[in-house]
């Protein structure tokens, strides 16, 4: 038993170890998830909406190659009518004041700035792309017929 | 601007239909035969492909080479103070949102964006003035496409050349291979953009046949063509250089019609009359 002793001592701390790690490996999921949910502004289409184009989960993971393969489909080959094109997040996500007025997407706050801020990580989209739905592109009247939206208001556009 | 050195063409330099298709690729194929070794069949430069899409919605497959878009411009009709097709393309694109970061007007003309300039030619024997509108004139074989060193500068399958602004790191190239200067850089950033139009900060950009209107079927121009129809000159046909029995076909099998430095065997997408 003497030698014993010092074993279970070990095997006990290292199951405290595990326990401690599992913890915060099943928790974090779960705890990012409801953070980062809280990101759909309210006042942004998508909050009326049940569900994004793909499953939040997915969306989360993926969502920046789905624009990404996107791009290249729209640019090259001329294909517009599908649903993960970012004219769709941004008509969809974009905030907007009481007054109806779009908030542009990246602002302080804003669905895109909200996760990438806290995630450190720095976006060039719209340095070319517009941060509120402009202009009289076909665009939006896809995004409507593909996510069943109700019409932006006159103030808004 | 003035580009009086090849105002005129002489009348054995005047495009016949019949020659539209006939490029002169020998330099190409040269090429070709030096890299495969072997002497082959050269390849016709009208080849029309069967299959059409009909959509009435916006693109869901990949463009072809089905449709080669193209315009026909009457210099004749080309109105000497009217910049109604420059506005509309400015309106359509966004360019009218660009703002000065200087105060020198002079200096900003010359900087700012423009996809269609209105030039205007004169004959130093004859001193006749003629007015054309001059944009990318979507070359069958682009100089800016062979030039590009990251494949940003290329041309869709149905003829439309264009800069990929993903890919495009702002060097420039191409603004120097194109022998009609119709590209443009953007040196500041862009505060205000159209969704449909995404440009920005460092790229190359040109006129690209409104090419959000190309991939909705539903539309059937461009923003110049309807501006110019609009303003009553008439002078902008638009239209498909494959399909014999289009608008644009059927005006180009009526009138003589050239490319601009023609003697670059480019196979422009964009034909004058009148030159």
């Amino acid at each position: 038993m003497a030698v014993t002793t010092p074993h279970f001592k070990f095997t006990g701390i290292a199951v405290c170890i595990l326990a401690f790690f599992s913890q915060i490996l099943f928790s974090q999921p779960t705890l990012a998830a409801d953070r980062i949910g809280e990101y759909v502004v309210p006042s942004s289409r998508a909050a009326q909406v049940k569900q994004c184009v793909e499953p939040a989960d997915h969306m989360r993971r993926y969502h920046m190659e789905l624009i990404q393969h996107q791009r290249d489909a729209t640019v090259r080959h001329g294909i517009r009518s599908t649903k993960y094109s970012l004219s769709n997040c941004i008509s969809c996500h974009t905030g907007h004041t009481a007054a109806g007025a779009p908030i542009a997407i990246n602002a302080t706050g804003q669905f895109c700035n909200a996760c990438h801020a806290a995630a450190a990580v720095t976006l060039n989209c719209f340095d070319c792309h517009a941060t509120i739905p402009s202009g009289e592109g076909w665009n939006h009247e896809v995004a409507q017929q593909l996510l069943l939206l109700p019409p932006v208001s006159e103030g808004a556009e | 601007m003035t580009y009086a050195s090849h105002s005129h063409s002489s009348p054995d330099a005047i495009d016949t239909p019949d020659s539209i298709d006939a490029v002169d690729t020998d330099r190409r194929q040269f090429l070709h035969y030096a890299a495969a070794g072997v002497a082959t069949v050269a390849l016709g430069g009208g080849a029309v492909l069967t299959t059409l899409t009909a959509t009435a919605e916006p693109r869901t497959t990949p463009v072809t080479s089905t449709h080669r878009w193209g315009m026909l411009i009457d210099t004749t009709k080309c109105a000497a103070g009217c910049d109604a097709c420059v506005t509309a393309c400015e309106r359509e694109n966004g360019l009218n949102l660009q703002q000065s970061p200087t105060d020198d007007a002079a200096d900003w003309a010359d900087q700012q964006s423009a996809w269609i300039r209105k030039v205007t030619l004169r004959d130093n024997l004859t001193g006749q003035v003629t007015q054309l509108p001059l944009m990318c004139q979507h070359c069958a074989e682009p100089p800016c496409v062979d030039v590009c060193p990251t494949g940003a500068s290329f041309k869709r399958a149905d003829g439309i050349v264009m800069v990929d602004r993903h890919t495009c790191i702002g060097c420039r190239y191409c603004m120097m291979a194109c022998p009609y200067q119709a590209r443009s850089f953007v040196h500041q950033p862009v505060a205000q953009k159209l969704t449909q139009v995404p440009r920005g900060k460092g790229c190359v950009e040109s006129c690209n046949l409104c090419v959000s209107r190309r991939d909705d079927d539903r539309q059937t121009s461009t923003a110049c063509a309807d501006a110019c129809a609009a303003s009553g000159q008439g002078a902008i046909v638009f239209g498909d250089l494959n399909d014999p029995n289009s608008p644009l076909h059927q005006a180009l099998a009526q009138v003589n019609s050239r490319q601009i430095r023609q003697e670059l065997n480019l196979n422009t997408g964009v034909r004058y009359a009148g030159l």
